[in-house]
């Protein structure tokens, strides 16, 4: 996994290892978002270095970002943003296809499975429930097998129960070593990582290993 | 991503939005249509019309009184040629196969209790010949009967159908301008155009036109035929030659006649037509553009209705052109369809406007496919601002829309 040095902001410097479950936590205004398009190349650091998997990321053009979003990176987001007039199964596949890569009926159907969803592959978004409308968009997330996944307040609009669900499906995801990337602002949430960052005005005001988990 | 995957995509957002669709297709479909519907018309008019002309012949040299002014202006004398000129032509020039000396006027026509008002053409005897008239029963007046101004005549169908409803002609007699004149044959039908009918005459020897029934002694035009179509032109040189000097015409002057190719009639009225297919189709290529433009307006509004859609998949990888390409399929498909369906509908309104009447259209080829490449260029160039700037939209923006 990557070796990470980003003096953004007001020095933010550190560097995440392949397979860390990280919680980024800030109140708004933190700088907590900008560092998210930042780790997700949807944005380039107006100096300083980003790097990924040895990848210097502020070198790369807007195509190249592209590809990195689209092999590197996997999203989650709050609002699930999925397509809504695609079935699970196509959400699942888009970045199969941007990506070019062959059976990728098959390869989205396993991640589906993974996520606990291959029966609800043909529903649309609309006849999911929240938890399920997530788990699709934690499937697509994964299935190009990015180095990191970007979780933007993956709970944040699901009650307590289901995020608790959506948690235990990341835990069960890092266990099998893929590396996760979460932002938040409930406490609660972020102690079921295994590493919190915590930032304020955009500088990190603390770094510290979750002792529970 | 693959353009297969792309044209799915572009295909189920079209399929999602059906009305609006059809509605922004209804544009390219009405502009398809009315030019392919407009140019057959135009296109059936000429062919209509250069058909009928031709029909008189091609290969015939029109000699007419007067002075040549412009292309169909006449002014001077009308009077300045005769028999004896028609006669002259058809010795001294060896390339020309037949002439005819005419004169026409129209007359009352008297069989029994029916009337009619026709044209009464006093010709030669290679007339029929001449201006590709077939005998159907009976047959044409001879060099013999002309020379002696016999009071005969030949029946145009439409005369035929007026005055003896079906029954034999052959034989009887009917009054013109209240002189007697025997039927001795009848013609086969040509057609009518649509100024003129040619079977609505009567045909009788042009001596006893001009001295039995119109009292002149000049003719009105002579008809020359060349053996060889190519042999026009020189055939044309010869006969304003031989005029000039028969009518003693000093050098420098100008001819007291004028000499006319059936050929260039015929272009000149070709040209006359095509104009008007150009015009038609101009005017219903406006309202292809209208189509183009309402494209344009539906994918501005679909641009930014899916803006978030846009986000998300940049987010997830899409490249600029990528996203291009999408909103480009789309709006080529809408006018692709539009296309299509404007092309059966521009073929059915010309069957429709040809079976209402005796009106010809004639839907070609190459109107099909300019009227569909050019609304498939529609497509591309309506289609490429709204899908340029979706392309340019910024994934962090576009991810924020509500």
């Amino acid at each position: 996994m990557g070796v990470q040095q980003v003096p953004a902001l007001a020095g933010v410097d550190f560097r995440i290892e392949e397979g860390e479950f990280v919680a980024i936590m800030g109140p708004s205004g933190s700088g907590k978002s900008t560092l998210m398009n930042l780790l997700g190349c949807l944005d380039l650091p107006t100096s300083g270095i980003y790097r990924l998997e040895g990848l210097n990321i502020q070198e790369l053009n807007a195509n190249q970002l592209a590809e990195v979003r689209n092999r590197r990176i996997g999203f989650v987001f709050q609002s699930f943003n999925l397509l809504p007039r695609a079935t699970a199964l196509e959400n699942t596949e888009l970045p199969l296809l941007y990506g070019r890569i062959p059976n990728s009926r098959e390869i989205s159907l396993r991640a589906l499975d993974r996520v606990g969803l291959a029966h609800r592959a043909k529903h649309k978004p609309t006849e999911l429930s929240g938890g399920e409308r997530q788990r699709v968009a934690i499937a697509r997330a994964l299935v190009n097998r990015p180095a990191i996944i970007l979780a933007d307040e993956p709970t944040g609009n699901l009650d307590s129960a289901t995020g608790k669900e959506i948690m235990d499906l990341f835990q069960e995801l890092n266990r099998e070593a893929v590396t996760l990337i979460l932002v938040t602002h409930e406490q609660e949430v972020a102690e079921l990582t295994r590493r919190i960052i915590q930032m304020k005005d955009g500088k990190i005001i603390a770094d510290k290993r979750v002792e529970t988990c | 991503m693959l353009i297969w995957d792309l044209f799915k995509m572009a295909l189920r957002s079209l399929v999602t939005h059906k009305l609006r669709s059809f509605l922004t297709a209804l544009g390219i479909i009405i502009g398809v249509a009315s030019v392919i519907s407009m140019i057959s018309i135009g296109e059936g008019a000429r062919r209509q019309t250069l058909n009928t002309i031709s029909k008189f012949g091609t290969n015939i040299i029109t000699i007419k009184p007067g002075q040549k002014k412009s292309r169909h202006v006449t002014t001077g004398k009308v009077n300045t040629l005769t028999l004896e000129d028609a006669e002259f032509i058809e010795e001294h020039i060896p390339l020309i196969t037949g002439v005819a000396a005419q004169v026409y006027r129209s007359a009352q026509l008297k069989f029994e209790n029916k009337n009619t008002n026709s044209t009464v053409r006093g010709t030669g005897a290679s007339y029929s010949r001449l201006a590709n008239f077939e005998m159907d029963r009976g047959r044409y007046f001879n060099k013999g009967e002309i020379r002696s101004a016999k009071r005969i005549c030949v029946l145009g169908s439409t005369v035929l159908k007026n005055l003896f409803e079906g029954r034999n002609p052959l034989g009887k007699t009917i009054k013109v301008d209240g002189k007697n004149f025997l039927v001795i044959g009848t013609m086969i039908s040509k057609g009518a155009l649509s100024w003129f009918d040619p079977d609505d005459q009567i045909f009788i020897p042009v001596t006893t036109a001009q001295k039995r029934v119109f009292g002149m002694n000049h003719v009105q035009s002579i008809d020359v035929q060349a053996g060889q179509i190519d042999d026009l032109e020189t055939i044309k040189e010869e006969v304003s030659q031989i005029l000039r000097q028969k009518h003693n015409i000093a050098d420098g002057k100008e001819d007291d006649f004028y000499v006319q190719n059936s050929s260039q009639w015929l272009n000149s009225w070709g040209d006359a037509a095509k104009t008007f297919t150009y015009l038609l189709g101009g005017i219903a290529a406006i309202s292809l553009m209208v189509g183009g433009i309402g494209i344009m307006n539906i994918m501005l509004v679909s641009v930014t209705e899916r803006t978030r859609e846009i986000g998300i998949r940049k987010a997830i990888g899409a490249k600029k052109k990528e996203i291009l390409e999408q909103f480009l399929i789309e709006s080529v498909l809408i006018s692709f369809l539009g296309g299509g369906i404007g092309i059966l509908l521009g073929i059915g309104i010309s069957r429709v406007v040809s079976g209402m009447g005796d009106w010809e259209t004639v839907v070609s080829t190459q109107s099909i496919l300019l009227a569909f490449g050019f609304s498939v260029a529609i497509g591309i160039f309506f289609g490429f601002y709204p899908a340029n700037k979706a392309a340019n939209l910024n994934p962090i923006d576009a991810l924020r829309y509500e």
